[in-house]
């Protein structure tokens, strides 16, 4: 399915824009007419990994994340998260639930886990000193008279 | 600031807004400090005005339980969502942590 609406966000990596990064993912996918359970999957997703960009990603450092995210006329959804930090030496590890590098901090290693059960797919691409890139993918149930069309 | 109450030996704290990375570190320094204030053996922390949370919420609950446990206390919680308990769940905070209605 092609896809009918796109959107890039480039924002610098700090806390206060956790919040701007679920605002504008939720105006982002308003055409679709999600439930208000659909919608909250996707903000929770999306403030996981952008959290993980800032936290862990640049550490307290500076740097740009970008969201990025798209649809098709299927409702599928398409959703990006990249930084240029530190990135990850072992993905599936880090994967796990319960696993976290910063336990100090009460960070409760359950990021990836909740991504995984909010969204339909998660893809993680990593590497030591060449950033993160978070996939995901999610599909919004269309209800018969709200199907989207480019105009 | 929080919104809290004492009684007896129970401290109640109503969270409200959005609860995510940005601010969890300013309520867990004011939950401690809360705690230690008021010497507490329970603390209920009462969600029903969250309108967001994340996996913050998790760690910060995992973190009070470790604190209380220390202290020879517990923690509850009250005012849970759906959105809330299924993330509760996926962590096993039931395990530690008692549900009130
Ligand atoms: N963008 C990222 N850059 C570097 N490391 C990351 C990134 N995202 C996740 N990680 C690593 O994966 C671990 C698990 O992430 P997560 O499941 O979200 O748990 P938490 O954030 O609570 O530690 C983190 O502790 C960190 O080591
Ligand atoms: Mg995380």
């Amino acid at each position: 399915m092609s896809v009918i609406n796109e959107m890039r966000l480039d924002f610098e990596a700090l806390p206060e824009n956790e919040a701007f990064a679920r605002l504008v993912i939720s105006g982002f996918m308003l055409p679709l007419d999600p439930t208000m359970e659909e919608m909250a999957d996707v903000k929770t997703a999306v403030s996981e990994a952008v959290t993980n960009a800032i936290v862990h990603g640049y550490g307290g450092g500076t740097g740009f994340v970008r969201l990025s995210a798209s649809y098709d006329a299927a409702g599928e959804m398409q959703i990006r998260v990249v930084d240029h930090g530190r990135g990850i030496d072992d993905v599936a590890r880090a994967r796990q639930p319960f696993f976290t590098t910063s336990p100090g901090d009460d960070r409760s290693g359950m990021g990836f886990t909740v991504m995984e059960s909010f969204m339909d797919g998660l893809d993680v691409e990593s590497a030591p000193g060449r950033g993160t890139t978070v996939c995901m993918t999610k599909r919004i149930r269309l209800r018969d008279d709200a199907v989207p069309q480019r105009a | 600031m929080l919104c809290y109450e004492k009684k007896k030996n129970a401290l109640t704290v109503r969270l409200s807004g959005e609860l995510d990375h940005s601010v969890v570190t300013a309520i867990r320094g004011e939950l401690d400090s809360l705690i230690a204030q008021t010497g507490a053996k329970k603390l209920i922390l009462d969600l029903k005005g969250l309108e967001f949370m994340d996996s913050s919420g998790i760690g910060l609950i995992i973190g009070r339980y470790k604190v209380m446990s220390r202290r020879g206390g517990s923690v509850a919680v009250s005012g849970t969502d759906a959105r809330i308990d299924q993330l509760f769940r996926m962590a096993g905070i039931y395990q530690l942590v008692e549900r009130l209605a």
